[in-house]
């Protein structure tokens, strides 16, 4: 009799598609299960982690430390990491249905949504993660290049992205160079010009999507005084009752620290930033020449839904606002995977708790999963996602259970490398991340930095002799 | 968090039925689908809801409910939400009407449903994670080495 799958003699295979957090939080939350599983975790970047390298601020280092969690569930010798592989690219879901019983998409929210407001796409206007992507080193983004000649900056959006890059503007080059920012992202912050921050939040300060400790820490910059207008800070009667009928104390608290910010004087620091409420971009405003000049702001009233959820309406008060550069960080989409069913409202894979369904019956299709910002769209904390793979694991287990599994043609771990091998000759190991980790992080310590990120894939190549 | 990111992860739609249709095909539904309330529609617009409730208190005193309709039964004050409304005012208007099925519509169109156990649920991970995430950091401090 064959044994079932998911012994010993017949483990349950498994390709995991994105090696971010909810990457690495499924391939666990897999190897701990009751069952034999092999995890092969595929990314198309050479290095793992996903945002937590590529995304999470220089300057908290400490969020990133969530990785030497990663590492442990690396160390399972039922875990293989294959990088530089991509998706549909190197490996098509015909070749993955041929070697494993599961697949499941972790590939986060790779885009960020558009304003949709006339001159979005003038030079000197950018989404916010272009420019997270290329001060952290991103292998795709090393080349962009931002004019930080501008002496105003206007970053659209209050959420955690938006307050991470008015943060990198600010700081001084002293503060970054403890960081591990690329290189060239540290030489070309050395020359900033910017002077003039400005942070725009569509609602009030009691709806911000920023924490406290997010907004303490913009308080306390080394060289940019922060400001905010007091009419601004100051809580409309809705905001007011919402704040006292949660009892909320974390948000009474974040509106105390804006208000204190709203009364500050500028203490003569090179940068000032400024917090801004209750105001929508309507239009870029160009130079004649193609560039960026100005915002355009419509001032917004708040209003309540049918639920009590506090809405911006915009009012006929407009004001235009000279800047040179625009990031624009309003929300993020997923990517649609080609052959993998996508829900274009939500921009995620069209799912049931993890599993991908058909776009015309609505039924699970076997063996496809998704978990993650795919999954459920861009919210919460890197931890959010643990519980979010749970469920897409649970529901994986549930179908083993119940004999609904692929029926791969090469189930065996020898073979998936083997064709990984031929399709991505120089794909990436986990040892080999490791000796790159090693290479990064002693490259670091003549700097005391935490690292010097390697940022070309063939730089990585030959360092690791290949 | 907001309620798109519930739906998000809720692949069907919600389970409508016609105001005109008979408690029995309404039992058979949330039998079939095994689910506490239906929401009543003309063409893609909300106009009730029918909730197992309403079907108990109904039959607890008419033998003969079942062929009653859903029209006679449902509550036609719905309060509906929109895939933008944060889960915290979501959840204490529900918690406050003692509210248990929500019809979520999008320019008058009904897209979806969410349940306060949909929401209770998408707290408790929201929480979870941030707890989560704040001690790796406070494992961080303890002189952890982070990337």
């Amino acid at each position: 009799m064959t044994p079932a799958i998911g012994t010993a003699e017949r483990p349950l295979r498994v390709a995991v598609i994105g090696a971010g957090p909810t990457g690495f939080y499924t391939a666990d939350h897999l190897l701990r299960s009751a069952r034999v599983v092999e995890v092969d975790l595929f990314d198309r970047l050479p290095t793992p982690y996903g945002l937590v390298r590529l995304g999470v601020a220089p300057d908290h280092q400490k969020i990133k430390f969530v990785t030497n969690i990663f590492d442990k569930v690396a160390a399972n010798p039922r875990f293989r990491f294959f990088g530089g592989v991509e998706f549909s690219k190197d490996v098509t879901l015909a070749d993955l249905k041929a070697h494993y019983h599961q697949i499941v998409y972790c590939t986060g929210a790779q885009t960020d949504r558009r304003m949709g407001i006339p001159g979005e796409d003038l030079s000197g206007s950018h989404p916010a993660t272009e420019f997270v992507a290329w001060y952290n080193g991103h292998p795709d983004y090393r080349d962009c290049t931002f004019d930080l000649t501008q002496e105003r900056v206007a970053v659209v959006g209050v959420g955690n992205v938006a307050v991470d890059v008015v943060r990198i503007l600010c700081r001084t080059p002293d503060e970054l160079a403890t960081t591990d920012i690329a290189d060239y992202a540290l030489e070309a912050l050395r020359k900033s010009r910017v002077k003039e921050v400005y942070l725009l939040g569509r609602r009030g300060p009691a709806q911000a999507a920023f924490t406290n400790p997010e907004v303490k820490e913009l308080g306390e910059l080394a060289d940019a005084d922060v400001t905010a207008r007091p009419e601004e800070v100051e809580l409309d009667p809705l905001s007011r009752a919402a704040v006292e009928r949660s009892q909320d104390r974390a948000r009474q608290k974040k509106v105390e620290i804006l208000k204190e910010y709203a009364r500050r004087q500028p203490i003569g620091k090179s940068r000032r930033l400024t917090l801004r409420f209750m105001v929508s971009p309507v239009e870029l405003i160009g130079d004649g020449a193609g560039n960026v000049a100005a915002i355009r702001l419509v001032r917004n009233e708040l209003y309540a839904t049918s639920t009590g959820a506090l809405q911006p309406r915009a009012t006929d008060h407009f004001e235009n606002l000279p800047v040179g550069l625009v990031f624009r960080s309003v929300g993020y989409r997923g990517v649609p995977l080609p052959g993998v069913p996508f829900n274009e409202s939500w921009g995620v894979i069209l799912n049931d708790k993890g599993r991908v369904l058909d776009s015309d019956t609505k039924q699970p299709i076997v063996g496809e999963y998704a978990a993650g910002w795919i999954k459920r769209g861009p919210t919460g904390v890197i931890g959010t996602n643990k519980p979010d793979a749970a469920e897409t694991v649970d529901c994986m287990l549930e179908d083993l259970a119940s004999g609904a599994v692929l029926e791969p043609a090469h189930p065996e771990a020898a073979a998936a490398e083997a064709f990984v091998r031929q399709r991505q000759p120089s794909f990436f190991s986990y040892a080999d991340w490791l000796k790159l980790d090693a290479i990064e992080t002693e490259r670091g310590r003549a700097q005391s930095r935490p690292r010097v990120k390697l940022t070309r894939i063939d730089e990585m190549l030959t360092a690791l002799g290949r | 968090m907001n309620i798109a990111n519930i739906l998000a992860r809720k692949g069907s739609m919600a389970v409508t039925v016609r105001p005109e249709q008979s408690i029995r095909e309404a039992l058979g539904l949330l039998d079939r689908h095994n689910i506490g309330a239906l929401i009543a529609v003309e063409g893609d617009r909300p106009v009730g809801i029918l909730s197992e409730r309403d079907i108990v208190r109904e039959a607890a005193r008419n033998e003969t409910f079942f062929v009653r309709l859903v029209a006679d039964l449902m509550t036609r004050d719905v309060v509906t939400g929109q895939p933008h409304d944060d889960l915290p005012s979501v959840a204490h208007t529900m918690t406050e009407r003692r509210i248990r099925h929500l019809p979520v519509v999008d320019k008058g169109r009904l897209i979806g449903m969410v349940s306060i156990g949909d929401i209770v649920k998408a707290q408790r991970d929201h929480y979870q994670g941030e707890v989560d995430t704040l001690q790796t950091q406070l494992l961080a401090d303890e002189g952890g080495r982070a990337r």
